[in-house]
């Protein structure tokens, strides 16, 4: 059956796959979210531990998560993988510092003799969350403000700003979408500590998660609704469906969305189980608030990348270049790679399978404080 | 042609090679700890003694230590190949991507979601899932090295694909072509065969500082027991792994064998070289002698490279020059074709703008017929063909040496602990103790012969270096290529601090 598949069809199921992975990773970011967290929620050893330890059994997953999204990108579509990865140089590169000494400090925070001392390993994680977490965000939001290269007929990427990639952090519009990141995550992780920790006699400490969940969330709203007013108001980038040229298109994410009204309508329903999670989490003692924001986070993830990549919508567009702008045609692989990467593909489910099982299995007890006492604790 | 930056390739190429053989010291430590982790555990889970347990436990500890900094170190190769070499990525990742991806899916999922029981797992999972776990994890981290080492043999021998003259790329036309190509098997066995050597090594070092000092002795020799058998079959395997590489060399990067062997000469019955000094003065195609000393097997290397004995095989002057006589086409010849493809790309490429189609049509034919030596139309000189010679013939003999050490080195091992004198033999600790350093020494040495070896090409005989990278202002990648170094470093010295201090309190009530 996929060896059937048309071309388009291959080339629209990768952007779907990419989309899920991208999303799944914006609500994995729960992870960044709780690492920022740590020195406002945790007031003593004991909760920063349970802390520490709760988000230590997850951050691997998201890890992984990013890396699969840029090795799904690679194969699917490589010449975005070689424009922007080469192009927006130090965005890219400030991204991955901030994974590098995240993937450490869990690991070496409470070992004895560890160079550089607790504090500075937490220092790393908030980094972590803040830096990394922003950057990802203009990364992403580059998507729609486009970016400044220009591709030569070996389509060898040009960069035309002097700070490769960097400026992208300082439109309004991707510093926004930035820091609504950074918010929801902190949102998303306060969300999960409270899903995963047992506090038996510690009621003072899930009242300051509970509020940080509220405090959180309004934090994010401005930049939540700056975002979203100014995609559907903005200028967007549109390739013409008969001549192939690009040119910019009033109201086109608009436009985007009403033409698509499943994307429209996962924005909406995402939106939605965002704040009732909230709502549910804030006010009425739930804990189950972060599958609900994190469902509404995926769907909201999805209905981004889809107004960017389809209804001939160039999803990496250039604002040096308009033609040299980057849609899920113009930049995939081969016909062969994408039937042979959709077979593969069909192993997904059974790795959701078995990640979903192994997590139930760990966390069907909630991680109680005698548990992180001990020496191998993070 | 193109232009391009010497300086930014040089420091593009540091900075790979940099991050790759910090990768490099962790990575063999994890492919073989995880087993021999799972083994103890097995141990364990089998004869219900905690002592075991307790093993299990400390040798995990040391695991996890190690395995955090390898996965920092990893994820900046992966996305490296899109910052640095970009243009690199784009020729080729229709098929260099697709491992990339692979590996993320099937490999690097299950070491992350099961490394989480192995470590969190004791009290929350039963103990037969918990082993399970342990296990898994093993064959993760070795699902991972068969991904990137497909990857990376593809670029010492790229099959499977064709070039694409309308998109000026490398395109997949058979996948199993690129998954069981001859080299990548004869790279995932010996570099996953060498990993499991390189843990045995680690855990014979560690035990043995315990029983020099006389503490932790009965650990010591269990955990010693079952890593000299494990290394010494994993040593067997290495050798004769090293060996299928070196075969497969001779057939696909011959240029690479002669500089390994520092063979300029080809002959019929040639010799290998066991040990030598280079002389530093030689020249391609001159009358000097390759070596100021050496000592040689005669007959060796023609039996070992074509498995013929009295064969003949190619030296750098043959593979530069051409030698009709043998059939060998020199890079020279090579280079004259190469030019030709590279001008008719551009004028099909021209013709095609201009939508001239008979043109068009007639520069791709006489592109077609030379296409395979497309990439050595980039080369300046036929002498750049020739990768940097001592470089790789040192590397390659300090790790043949070793490899032929280590071996030794278990049979003692096991021999006088299987006798029960194994703490009394003094002069074997301070060997055993130095083992582990010796074993990353031949791990570095090994990738320096492949990768090295491999030069000037990125993809070998098709795209060079030299246009594989990204093109930005050098400051960038010396910028990048010192922060790695400072933070690379940082953090190997945490992990080195971390570890004694873990190995110095020794396992729990053992
Ligand atoms: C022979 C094995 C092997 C080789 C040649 C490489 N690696 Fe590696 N890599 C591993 C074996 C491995 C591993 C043993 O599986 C690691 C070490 C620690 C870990 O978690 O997995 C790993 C970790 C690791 C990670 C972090 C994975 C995670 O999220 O858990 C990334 C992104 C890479 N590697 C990528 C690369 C790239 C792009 C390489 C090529 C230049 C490379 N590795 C060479
Ligand atoms: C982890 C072990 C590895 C080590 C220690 C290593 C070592 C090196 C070294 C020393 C260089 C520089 C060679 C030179 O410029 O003279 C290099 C370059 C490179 N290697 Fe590796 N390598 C490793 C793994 C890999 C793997 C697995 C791949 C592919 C997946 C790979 C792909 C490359 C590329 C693309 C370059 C840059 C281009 C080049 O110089 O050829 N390397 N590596
Ligand atoms: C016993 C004799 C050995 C022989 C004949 C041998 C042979 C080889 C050859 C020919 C290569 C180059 C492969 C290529 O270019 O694709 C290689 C690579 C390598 N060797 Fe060895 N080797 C031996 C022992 C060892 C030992 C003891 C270690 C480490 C403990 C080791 C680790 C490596 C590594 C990591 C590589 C790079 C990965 C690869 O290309 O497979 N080797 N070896």
């Amino acid at each position: 059956m996929i060896a059937n598949l048309e071309y388009a069809t291959l080339q629209q199921i990768w952007w779907i796959l990419c989309s899920v992975v991208g999303s799944l990773f914006l609500f994995l970011t729960f992870v960044q979210g709780g690492n920022t967290l740590l020195w406002q929620v945790a007031k003593n050893d004991v909760e920063s531990s349970l802390v520490m330890n709760s988000l230590g059994r997850k951050w691997e997953i998201t890890f992984t998560t990013l890396v699969l999204f840029g090795g799904a990108l690679f194969a699917a579509f490589p010449k975005f993988y070689a424009t922007s990865f080469g192009g927006a140089y130090w965005v890219w590169m400030l991204i991955l510092f901030t994974f590098i000494v995240q993937a450490v400090s869990f690991e070496y925070r409470k070992k004895p003799n560890n160079l550089l001392g607790a504090k500075v390993y937490e220092l790393f994680l908030l980094i972590n969350g803040t830096v990394g977490v922003l950057l990802i965000g203009a990364a992403v939001g580059t998507f729609f403000t486009g970016s400044n290269f220009t591709l030569n007929v070996y389509n060898q990427v040009t960069w035309t700003h002097p700070l490769r990639g960097l400026e992208a952090a300082f439109s309004l519009f991707n510093l926004s979408l930035g820091l609504f990141l950074v918010f929801n995550a902190r949102v998303l992780g306060a969300m999960y500590l409270l899903n995963n920790i047992n506090f038996s006699a510690m009621d003072a400490f899930e009242a300051r998660l509970r509020k940080a969940v509220w405090i959180n969330f309004l934090c994010a709203l401005p930049f939540l609704l700056y975002v979203l007013v100014s995609l559907l108001l903005r200028q967007g980038f549109d390739v013409n469906a008969t001549t192939g040229v690009v040119s910019m298109v009033a109201n086109k994410y608009l436009l985007n969305l009403l033409a698509m009204p499943l994307v429209l309508g996962l924005l909406l329903v995402g939106l939605v189980l965002v704040i009732l999670a909230v709502l549910t989490t804030a006010f009425k003692k739930s804990s189950k608030g972060i599958w609900l924001a994190g469902l509404g986070t995926v769907l909201v993830g999805l209905a981004v990348f889809f107004t960017a990549g389809f209804n001939h919508t160039p999803f990496y567009p250039s604002k040096a270049d308009l033609q040299s702008s980057l849609t899920i045609y113009n930049a995939s692989s081969s016909l062969y790679t994408l039937t042979a990467m959709t077979y593969v593909a069909l192993g997904i489910p059974f790795v959701l399978a078995y990640i979903a099982y192994v997590w139930r299995q760990m966390d069907s007890q909630k991680l109680a404080s005698h548990e992180v006492a001990n020496d191998e604790a993070y | 042609m193109v232009d391009v930056d010497l300086s930014l390739v040089n420091w593009s190429r540091a900075q790979f090679a940099l991050t790759a053989m910090y990768h490099w010291i962790f990575v063999p430590l994890t492919l073989g700890l995880s087993f021999l982790c799972a083994m103890f555990e097995s141990i364990y889970v089998r004869t219900g003694d905690e002592k075991w347990k307790a093993l299990t436990r400390f040798w995990m500890t040391l695991f996890g230590i190690n395995f955090a900094i390898g996965i920092a170190t990893g994820i900046i190769l992966e996305f490296q190949f899109g910052t640095n070499w970009s243009n690199y990525s784009w020729m080729v990742g229709d098929i260099f991507g697709a491992p990339l991806a692979i590996e993320g899916i099937f490999a690097f999922f299950l070491e992350a979601t099961f490394f989480a029981v192995m470590f969190f797992g004791w009290n929350r999972v039963s103990k037969g899932f918990h082993l399970f776990s342990t296990w898994m994890v093993a064959v993760g981290s070795n699902l991972s090295a068969l991904w990137i080492l497909v990857a990376n043999a593809w670029m010492q021998n790229p099959v499977g694909m064709a070039f694409n003259p309308e998109t000026a790329r490398f395109e997949m036309e058979n996948f199993w072509a690129v998954l069981f190509s001859p080299i990548a098997m004869s790279k995932f066995t010996h570099a996953t065969s060498s990993g499991f050597l390189l843990a045995s090594l680690f855990v014979v070092t560690i035990s043995s500082w315990y029983l020099l000092k006389g503490r932790h002795v009965d650990m010591a020799k269990k955990s010693i027991i079952v890593a000299s058998v494990f290394g010494l079959l994993a040593s067997a395997y290495v050798g004769f792994t090293g060996d299928e590489a070196a075969f497969e060399n001779a057939q696909k990067q011959p240029m690479k064998l002669a500089a390994f062997e520092g063979l300029y000469k080809g002959e019929k019955s040639a010799g290998l070289v066991a040990a030598g000094i280079i002389n530093g003065a030689k020249k391609p195609g001159d009358a000097q002698s390759p070596f100021l000393f050496e000592v040689k097997v005669p007959g060796l290397l023609s039996l070992l490279a074509n498995r013929v004995s009295g064969s003949f095989v190619p030296g750098i002057d043959d593979l530069l020059y051409g030698n009709s006589e043998q059939k060998v086409m020199g890079v020279v010849e090579k280079m004259k074709l190469g030019q030709q493809a590279v001008a008719d790309l551009a004028a099909f490429k021209q013709a095609r703008q201009e939508k001239n189609i008979g043109a068009a049509s007639e520069a791709l034919d006489r592109f077609t017929a030379n296409k395979e030596f497309l990439g050595y139309g980039y080369l300046s000189t036929p002498e750049e063909a020739v990768p940097p010679v001592s470089t790789v013939f040192y590397s390659f003999h300090i790790m043949v040496i070793l490899g032929s050490f280590f071996p030794v080195l278990f049979l003692a091992y096991l021999f006088y602990t299987l006798k029960g004198r194994v703490a009394e033999v003094r002069w074997l600790l301070p060997v055993g103790i130095s083992s582990y350093f010796l074993g990353l020494v031949a791990q570095q040495t090994g990738w320096i012969v492949a990768e090295v070896g491999r030069q000037p090409w990125a993809i070998q005989g098709l795209l060079p270096v030299k246009v594989a990278t990204t093109n930005l202002a050098v400051g960038h990648v010396q910028a990048t290529f010192f922060m790695f170094m400072g933070l690379f470093t940082l953090l190997l010295i945490a992990e080195i601090k971390i570890m004694l201090k873990q190995i110095s309190i020794g396992p729990e009530g053992l």
